[in-house]
């Protein structure tokens, strides 16, 4: 009996402590009671902000509602999507062209919102592509991607594509160091130090057209560049990137190039970078990369192979470049809505060291050098540094802005949102997050003016807090209400896999600006139907073009035959639709591809190889009226060198046909 | 007796957390935890650590056909990251470790690890040097025991 009081009191005592240790998690403590309401909105009514999401290792762009975290739409921009055709059509294909050839997947890790005056503008998102690097241009009038261009002398494109405070240019920086791309790249890989090189590139935007260019690269050393940000106001004309492996490691980078006390952010100074590009320092390299662009007019894509970039020495040409030492592998590099902090966070380090602008400008002026890292002057640590936030937590990866003289920062290790003071360094609130958040977001946060009412975070590791599926579970964001002192957990939505930078802007900079249809007077697509009359089948050799439209809820032509085994058949669908909200999808049995979606207005083309004699039916997936149903066709297709004329009709109820005997043309 | 204990403690779990196991999983999982428990737990045993083994007897030699049953879980989940001398590969080098820590507290991190990540002072020291969370292998009861045999060999016991 005396046992049972024992162990009775032993799991009191248990269950108290673990009470203890529980209680931050439990729903009912760490969550409010006015949460949900916070996050709530009503069925019917719109969100306050859009909330652009890069989709990680899907490649592809996310856009979502907040406060409430509903997907709005999934962007295709580096991956194939079958569900709208994407990299399917042969409009689209050109979009995915690389110097490599045709590329259908890539790994989309952050997203950046142009900006006029440093203000987010709600013209443009851009996106990187991190493995095969290249940087793509999303309209946001028609959320679809408008342009990629491939990086030449570039591996690993991360620390991209963020921009100047005008949109003058987005950058992309090779994360991977390699021989550069008219060198010899067959050398052994320890000659990393001799032979590496890390190529930071500026892509000019066109100011009406946002057509990018790259105008410019800079040659630097071999090591890793990770992330960067732009200045702005006063630190306009600089640019901020950090870089790790200054060990320059080939291998185990996972404990290699964690060896050094600092490694260092990069102040690259881009208006003297232009100035020597104007006076000709530059040189001309011989290169190869791909430079898509798709028409809202034509409805498809173009891809042009380029063959040459202009590049700029950090060692010869002194005074673009300078290394500023920060602590242990930084990771993110984020500049204040003044433009005069650059807060680095070492991903190893137990405190964040800012660095103050005005101090980094006198530091150059006054050489105030610890020497030189290949050629590149290092500042003095000190002589850069505003203090160090000291203790703020483990693993500090990324930091965004309020506008009122705040700054959060992430925290991986310890898994948490740190609010602190950017004038006094001091720690003022701190929230966990479930569990190990990466990027995180604050609306406008890093520009000039943050819209500060909610903070992201965009976690890589969920455990506990969905429903299991399998070896695989959710990926997620978490949603905090930051208008307070106190930051404020109130909803976990789940994301498309896997979310790293995001952005957010208020609805109104965007949403009015939606196209709803595309004009079909304006479709200069070169097989576009302008009309039911102008429909029709037309033989090239073994080619056929089929010149078809579809409306509510029918296709023209429905009834084909003639098509003979082997041939090509190449479906040109022209939505005649002119209203919102009404595309029509084509699907054809047997397609080794995908299917179309074709918005109000647009052509699309589905290229079909006739295999074998048979019938073959097709419809429409996207269900556009009661009679959606009925929105079908039949192709009919002979065995090479039938005699079955090309035929083609919609509506022709001809007498029962003997089945060799062809139907008159209509 | 032993099975009323832990029901008793179950059921004081389910009652403390209010959601049952979930609740405690996370706990577990939860490194912001790792933080708070700094100051120490004067209920948590730093010597034995926290887990299923409380009493293990390990004989004065070494069972060599255990160390090798054990060297074969090590080479597929542990070499990764544990060099087999004093060096720090991911996590620390494995040369000496008998002798820092108890047979009971190296069975129980490595079956029971998050919770203790979350708990044990001298493992949060590590984690500040390593900055990577120790995976959680899990080893199966009879791994962790023929693991911490071929430890033994390792650091010369005969």
């Amino acid at each position: 009996m005396k046992k049972i009081t024992i162990s009775l009191l032993a799991g009191l005592v248990f269950s108290m402590l673990l009470m203890q240790s529980c209680k931050p998690k439990n729903a009912g403590t760490a969550v409010n009671a006015d949460a949900a309401s916070k996050a709530y909105v009503a069925p019917g009514k719109y969100d306050e902000f859009y909330n652009f999401v890069s989709g990680g290792f899907s490649g592809q762009m996310s856009a979502y509602g907040l406060p409430s975290g509903r997907l709005l739409r999934v962007i295709p921009v580096f991956s194939v999507d079958p569900e709208k055709g994407w990299g399917y059509s042969e409009e689209t294909k050109p979009m995915l062209n690389t110097s490599h050839g045709f590329v259908p997947w890539d790994d989309l890790h952050h997203t950046e919102l142009s900006q006029t005056n440093g203000e987010i503008d709600g013209r443009w998102i851009f996106g990187n592509a991190n493995n095969t690097p290249r940087v793509a241009r999303i309209d946001l009038t028609t959320f679809r991607t408008n342009e990629i261009i491939e990086l030449p002398n570039s591996a690993g494109n991360h620390s991209s594509p963020f921009i100047t405070e005008n949109t003058e240019y987005v950058v992309a920086g090779t994360r991977f160091s390699v021989p550069p791309d008219d060198a010899n790249g067959d050398v052994a890989i320890n000659t990393y130090k001799q032979n590496f090189k890390g190529y930071i590139s500026f892509i000019s935007v066109g100011k009406e057209d946002g057509k990018m260019d790259i105008a410019f690269q800079i040659k630097c050393p071999g090591v890793n560049f990770d992330l960067s940000h732009a200045g702005k106001g006063k630190s306009h004309g600089w640019f901020f990137f950090s870089c790790y492996n200054t060990e320059q490691a080939n291998t185990l980078l996972e404990v290699n190039a964690s060896q050094r006390d600092k490694d260092f952010i990069m102040a690259v100074n881009w208006k003297k970078a232009e100035e020597y590009l104007k006076a000709g320092k530059g040189r001309k390299q011989a290169v190869k990369y791909a430079h898509n662009v798709y028409s809202d007019k034509t409805h498809s894509a173009t891809s042009e192979i380029k063959t040459e970039v202009t590049i700029l020495d950090a060692k010869e040409l002194k005074d673009i470049c300078y290394f500023i030492p920060c602590p242990k592998s930084p990771h993110g590099c984020d500049v204040d809505p003044t433009g005069e902090y650059i807060v680095g966070s070492g991903k190893l380090a137990a405190l964040i060291p800012v660095f103050s602008f005005d101090k980094i400008q006198k530091a150059i002026a006054d050489k105030a050098y610890d020497g030189e890292f290949e050629g590149i002057p290092v500042i003095k640590y000190d002589a850069a540094l505003h203090g160090e936030v000291k203790k703020p937590g483990l693993g500090p990866l990324h930091t965004e802005f309020d506008g009122k003289g705040n700054a959060y920062t992430t925290f991986f290790v310890s898994s948490e949102v740190v609010k602190w003071s950017i004038a006094d360094l001091k720690v003022l609130d701190r929230v966990p997050t479930y569990y190990s958040v990466g990027h995180l977001c604050v609306p406008g946060g890093d520009s000039k003016k943050p819209n500060a009412k909610y903070l992201i975070a965009y976690n890589k590791i969920t455990k506990d807090r969905y429903l299991p599926t399998g070896p695989e579970l959710a990926q997620s964001a978490q949603l905090y209400d930051i208008s307070g002192d106190k930051m404020q957990l109130i909803l976990d939505f789940p994301t498309i896999g896997e979310p790293h930078y995001a952005q957010a802007v208020a609805a109104d900079v965007i949403k009015n600006k939606s196209v709803k249809f595309f004009k079909i007077d304006e479709n200069s697509n070169p097989y576009v139907s302008k009309g039911e009359g102008t429909t029709k089948v037309v033989r090239e050799g073994t080619k056929v073009h089929v010149y078809m439209s579809c409306i509510r809820s029918h296709f023209s032509p429905d009834n084909i035959e003639g098509v003979r085994a082997g041939d090509e058949v190449y479906f040109h669908v022209t939505n005649l639709e002119q209203d919102w909200d009404v595309p029509h999808g084509f699907a054809m049995k047997g397609a080794n591809n995908a299917e179309l979606l074709i918005m109000p207005g647009e052509t699309q083309t589905l290229k079909w190889i006739a295999e074998k004699p048979g019938m073959y039916p097709f419809y429409c997936t996207d269900f556009c009226s009661a009679l959606h149903q009925e929105m079908q066709g039949y192709l009919r297709v002979s065995p090479a060198g039938s005699n079955v004329p090309l035929t083609f009709s919609t509506g022709k109820n001809y007498p029962k046909a003997d089945s060799t005997v062809a139907a008159p043309a209509k | 007796m032993k099975k009323l204990i832990i029901t008793l403690s179950a059921s004081c779990l389910f009652a403390a957390c209010g959601g049952g196991k979930s609740d405690a999983d996370k706990a577990a999982a939860d490194p912001y935890d790792a933080q708070k428990t700094e100051t120490g737990n004067p209920s948590y045993d730093p010597n034995r650590g926290e887990g299923k083994f409380t009493k293990v007897d390990i004989p004065a030699t070494l069972d060599a056909a255990l160390a090798s049953t054990g060297e074969k879980t090590y080479s597929v989940k542990c070499s990764s990251c544990h060099k087999l001398t004093e060096e720090k590969l991911v996590g620390p080098g494995w040369k000496g470790v008998v002798g820092r820590h108890t047979a009971e507290w190296i069975m129980n991190f490595s079956t029971n690890t998050d919770a203790m990540i979350n708990k044990d002072p001298k493992v949060q020291a590590m984690l500040e040097i390593c900055l990577v969370r120790m995976p959680n292998q899990n080893l199966s009861d009879d791994e962790a025991r023929a693991l911490y045999e071929f430890m033994r060999k390792n650091d010369g016991v005969k």
